[in-house]
């Protein structure tokens, strides 16, 4: 019962998916299957076969196209996650910025390693590649946040301050 | 409301703003420079309306540009104009104009500054090039983790198409032009621009065998034009001309030969003031690395790499003979790519800095091509190895081999982004990669 219910799209999700559709032209409703998949993923926090398939269906694709993008990017969510996916770039800036810190202090404080999620269910732990935020390293995303010029204490109060 | 308590943690949205030239990024002064009312207190739409109001020409448009000799900024440098005259403008065929802001080389964070900073010089941008093209739709393909610069965009379009500047009929002309931004999904190689059209229509980011050409065959197989974010949104001011209508020359006396105007540095790494530096083309790198404090902890300089990860890193000696501008980079042995520049200080590890390189494009590989989707993970586990002290005296050998034999045998430039770093690391820096590899005994049998 909870599959059934899960593969089941919310009004305003629907609404959200039509409104990505009308940005391209009516024989071109493919271009508008990553933004369906992101907005599946949104709310149900991870993108089940059972959404996947759904997707497919709505934005009229075989569901195999919609399995080839949801496999290539790396933001899509093939497994549940954490209500906070914590990001960490360790790419180069970052890398020379001191990330190591960040990434030790994080994975000790959670007690989890990289693709891990902690019991609570509450943070997953990434690395990342580039951000874009090179200036601001080390960086990283949470959610749709980007956090910069991290150290141990702002870490932590990041942290503290989520749900 | 975990939101709310987190607010003042949040990179602040002028977080990597350091010096403009006024052309991409906004003043340094301006509360909310992001507005449709800051953009036209200085001069925005100015160039629209006059392009629309049918006082200047589309090919005397492309002419300025020519003149103004703006290149590609997104790191391959061709001329804009001369892209922009590619397009069969009098083709009735639906034709596009596509905005690369894909910003994912490692050390390049410009574009989202642009998009969440000045976002109406980019909306006016497209649609100046939707005119003198012929397209009436445009599309801005935003790397998926920018959530901050997609809801800058989103909202300057609203802007923009309130104030009668996008949609039908703009400003009375007769001209057509909508403007659509894009989220993308996480994918280093959408910013290839074929590869970002296959992503445009749905489909895996994987780019496609050129020619044809995007002009001729692009998005849905229709004429396509490509641009980086920078690229467009300096179009505006350089039609302004400083006063002077369509002067290209004002651009271009801005800059040196072969290099015109300004451009975005994304300065980072091992200095004082990491940040965007919007300054002219052909500056000494001297005076740039002054500007963002020098080298920190009062170290000296080892090595920069001046355009992104994907171009050759420079010795101290040669990036400190250099100017930054495509000429003189080139000279001195890398390239200006996406004006991406990383600064090293002494004490850093080069074996360390080109494994994580390694790293990211074996992560980041499409797979289409094997000596790409092979040659990365070699790359990436020799130089992992010779890291953890397991080379053997054979493997610098074997990476310049796999790197030789990667380059220029693939569909796309990743292959060749990938061999660059370990042929210049090896070249100018081999004896620290020798020092780890500890002679064995099989090696001395």
């Amino acid at each position: 019962m909870s599959e059934q219910a899960q593969s089941r799209l919310s009004k305003a999700a629907l609404e959200e998916i039509q409104g990505e559709l009308t940005k391209y032209p009516s024989d071109r409703r493919q271009s508008a299957l990553m933004a369906a998949l992101r907005i599946a993923q949104d709310e149900h926090g991870w993108l089940s076969p059972e959404s996947i398939e759904e997707v497919a269906g709505i934005i009229g694709v075989p569901v195999v196209r919609a399995y080839e993008v949801a496999t290539f990017y790396s933001m899509y969510d093939l497994e549940p996650v954490g209500r906070h996916k914590i990001e960490v770039c360790t790419n180069i800036s970052c890398m020379l910025r001191g990330c190591d810190r960040v990434v030790d202090h994080l994975k000790q404080r959670l007690g989890i390693d990289f693709n891990q999620t902690t019991e609570d269910g509450k943070f997953t732990l990434r690395e990342v590649e580039c951000l874009a935020a090179c200036a601001g390293a080390p960086m990283m995303a949470i959610g749709h946040d980007y956090y910069e010029h991290l150290d141990e204490e702002k870490i932590d109060l990041i942290l503290e301050g989520l749900e | 409301m975990s939101i709310q308590k987190n607010r003042g943690l949040i990179a602040d949205r002028f977080s990597s703003l350091k010096y403009s030239s006024g052309v991409c990024l906004p003043a340094l002064d301006q509360e909310q420079p992001w507005t449709l009312e800051a953009y036209r207190n200085n001069g925005g739409y100015q160039a629209l309306e006059k392009v629309l109001g049918g006082e200047l020409d589309p090919a005397e448009i492309i002419e300025a540009l020519k003149i103004s000799n703006i290149r590609g900024r997104g790191g391959a440098g061709f001329p804009v104009g001369v892209k922009w005259s590619f397009m069969p403008r009098q083709s009735d065929d639906q034709k596009y104009v596509v905005c690369n802001s894909d910003e994912g080389e490692p050390g390049t964070c410009k574009d989202r500054d642009i998009m969440r900073l000045n976002p109406h010089a980019l909306v006016e941008g497209m649609t100046l090039g939707g005119y003198v093209m012929g397209a009436s739709i445009g599309y801005n393909y935003i790397r998926g983790e920018f959530h901050e610069p997609y809801s800058a965009m989103e909202q300057a379009v609203k802007e923009a198409r309130k104030a009668g500047f996008l949609g039908k009929n703009i400003l009375g002309s007769g001209f057509d032009f909508e403007l659509h931004n894009h989220l993308g999904s996480g994918a280093y190689i959408c910013g290839e621009e074929t590869a970002l059209l296959n992503s445009l229509e749905g489909k895996k980011g994987e780019p496609r065998f050129k020619p044809p050409f995007p002009a001729v065959f692009g998005l849905y197989g229709k004429p396509t034009t490509i641009n980086n974010t920078e690229s467009f949104a300096s179009v505006p001011t350089i039609l302004r001309g400083n006063g002077k209508w369509m002067d290209g020359q004002w651009f271009r006396g801005l800059g040196v030969e072969n290099s015109g105007g300004v451009k975005i540095f994304s300065v980072t790494g091992h200095v004082n003031k990491p940040g965007n530096y919007e300054i002219n083309m052909g500056t000494p790198f001297k005076e740039l690395l002054e500007m963002a404090g020098g080298v920190w902890k009062g170290r000296e300089l080892k090595a920069v790499i001046p355009g992104g990860s994907s171009v050759p890193v420079m010795p101290a000696v040669a990036i400190l003979a250099s100017n930054m501008d495509y000429t003189s980079l080139q000279e001195n042995g890398s390239a200006l790519g996406a004006g991406s520049v990383i600064i090293m200080d002494e004490t850093t590890d080069m074996v360390n800095v080109l494994e994580r390189i390694s790293k990211f494009y074996y992560e980041e590989s499409c797979g289409q091509c094997t000596p790409c989707r092979e040659g990365t993970g070699w790359l990436y586990r020799i130089i992992r190895r010779i890291n953890r002290g397991r080379g053997t005296s054979g493997d610098l050998d074997t990476l310049l081999d796999v790197a030789n034999r990667i380059e220029g045998r693939t569909i796309c430039a990743l292959g060749d982004a990938a061999a660059w770093p370990v042929q210049s690391f090896l070249k100018h820096f081999r004896h620290e990669f020798e020092a780890k590899i500890q002679p064995v005994q099989s090696d001395a049998a």
